[in-house]
């Protein structure tokens, strides 16, 4: 399996869905994110921000992260968290990053996630791994 | 009032310390600022009068229900205004909190009046004036109040949050669940678009009182922690149980009741994740209808689960509008 590569702000929602799936997971630092690289690949686990239209929606340090070419060429899939209330940009950070790196956006949960998340991301994740070479990929 | 005094005991002098927004303590205060004042709107800037021909397609109980699910509203936010944000604010750990607490305090004044901008517009005054005495009268719109403004009379600084967060992320839902249905039926859409600005900003509310809530709670011994662990849940389910009644008293008579308890359980849910707590209500009791989901949020209802393997093999998201100077590729 490849591993989970997350940010969580210091609300620790993001981490806590992380937490309860038990699977190998790195968080991206709150700072120094230059001197985190992911050389293997992985599913990006990220918040989204709320703001308006969608504006700052994902986290500086997961924009820096990914503009290091060699991190963003192992990324396989984005998992986002949001909140329904925001509207039309529910989850919007997991669209902004699946457009840009051209990978499926597997799942989007609310804050920090029901049991039922857990478990469709766990089993989920587990399947996308071990799944037949694809050839969008 | 928290200008904080710098007490220095040796010289016995303490100074008033000014706000500095360039010295943050707590990234959160600015993070939220920022997004609460990018968020700011007045009712004037919804076109409310567009659903003029709307409103008088609803059957005369209709309206009444609509002018008392407002007039509910308008209280909650009236508590949150005048007192909830206010009691907060006498608990705030850092100054900026406290001035981030005062935009909320503001917006709840805004969202209050909001509701009788929607009056003014669209109901005839005495029908108004009946909501309002009804809503003096209703024992469990009371009871609710009451039950909030117990908590906001405690010395707790952390009770007085949880209740905070319960009324912002809960007990607004009941409400918010009719123009959200009238919306997906097409009526009052304009009326659903202010209720949308609001659900946002409370959104705001209960995401930041929670998360100050949680950084009051890691200061606790874990006996305290659980005491007060014991003390949110029990109030979440005394306030349910009023809340459910609430609901049957408003919806049973458009056969909503059993619909807007799954908005409830679903809410309730999302106001103990703001509190750091785990989810209370099973999944299968907050299957939100999907018509209300997608009128709180246009994509709700979208597959969003690749997961799931249903529908085409995957989808790649939308472009969307970015911040393009931040990124490299």
């Amino acid at each position: 399996m490849g591993e989970i590569v997350y940010f969580s702000s210091r609300s620790e929602n993001t981490h806590r869905f992380v937490e309860k799936l038990r699977l190998a997971a790195r968080r991206i630092p709150s700072g120094q994110a230059e001197a985190f690289h992911a050389s293997s690949p992985y599913v990006l686990i990220i918040p989204t921000y709320s703001g308006e239209g969608g504006k700052g929606a994902v986290p500086k340090q997961v924009i820096r992260f990914l503009n290091d070419a060699d991190n963003r060429k192992n990324i396989r899939g984005v998992i986002a968290a949001g909140n329904s209330n925001f509207g039309a940009t529910f989850g919007i950070a997991g669209d902004i990053i699946s457009a840009k790196c051209q990978v499926p956006y597997l799942y989007r949960f609310e804050l920090l996630g029901t049991e039922e998340d857990v478990v469709n991301v766990r089993h989920g994740l587990e399947r996308f791994w071990t799944r037949p070479p694809s050839k969008h990929r | 009032m928290n200008i904080q005094l710098k007490n220095k005991p040796a010289k016995a002098a303490s100074a008033v310390r000014a706000i500095n927004w360039n010295r943050i303590e707590d990234e959160k205060d600015l993070e939220v600022w920022n997004r609460l004042t990018g968020n700011f709107w007045l009712p004037e800037k919804v076109p409310l009068s567009n659903d003029i021909p709307s409103w008088a397609t609803l059957r005369p109980e209709e309206q009444q229900l609509t002018i008392r699910v407002f007039t509910g509203l308008t209280l909650l936010d009236t508590i949150q205004n005048g007192v909830g944000s206010v009691k907060l604010m006498g608990d705030a750990v850092t100054q900026h909190e406290e001035a981030v607490l005062s935009n909320i305090s503001f917006m709840e004044a805004v969202h209050a009046r909001s509701y009788s901008s929607i009056f003014s517009t669209l109901c005839l005054t005495p029908d108004v004036d009946d909501a309002y005495r009804w809503s003096e009268e209703n024992e469990f719109l009371q009871h609710k109040s009451a039950m909030i403004m117990e908590q906001y009379a405690t010395d707790d600084p952390l009770k007085k949050k949880v209740a905070s967060v319960f009324l912002e992320s809960f007990l607004f839902y009941s409400g918010f669940y009719l123009p959200m249905y009238w919306s997906s039926r097409a009526k009052l859409t304009n009326t659903a678009d202010l209720i949308r600005l609001i659900i946002r900003d409370e959104a705001v509310h209960g995401y930041y009182i929670g998360y100050k809530f949680q950084r009051g709670l890691e200061k606790l011994s874990e006996e305290r922690r659980q005491e007060i662990k014991d003390f949110a849940f029990d109030l979440l389910l005394e306030l349910y149980d009023n809340e459910a009644k609430y609901t049957q008293a408003l919806y049973d008579s458009v056969g909503l009741t059993e619909d807007v308890k799954k908005f409830l359980h679903y809410n309730a849910n999302k106001a103990l994740m703001n509190l750091g707590y785990e989810a209370l209500f099973p999944a299968e009791a907050c299957k939100v209808n999907p018509a209300i989901l997608s009128a709180l949020s246009p994509n709700a209802d979208e597959n969003h689960d690749f997961f799931s393997g249903s529908g085409s093999s995957y989808v790649i998201g939308k472009a969307v509008a970015t911040e393009d100077e931040d990124w490299d590729f």
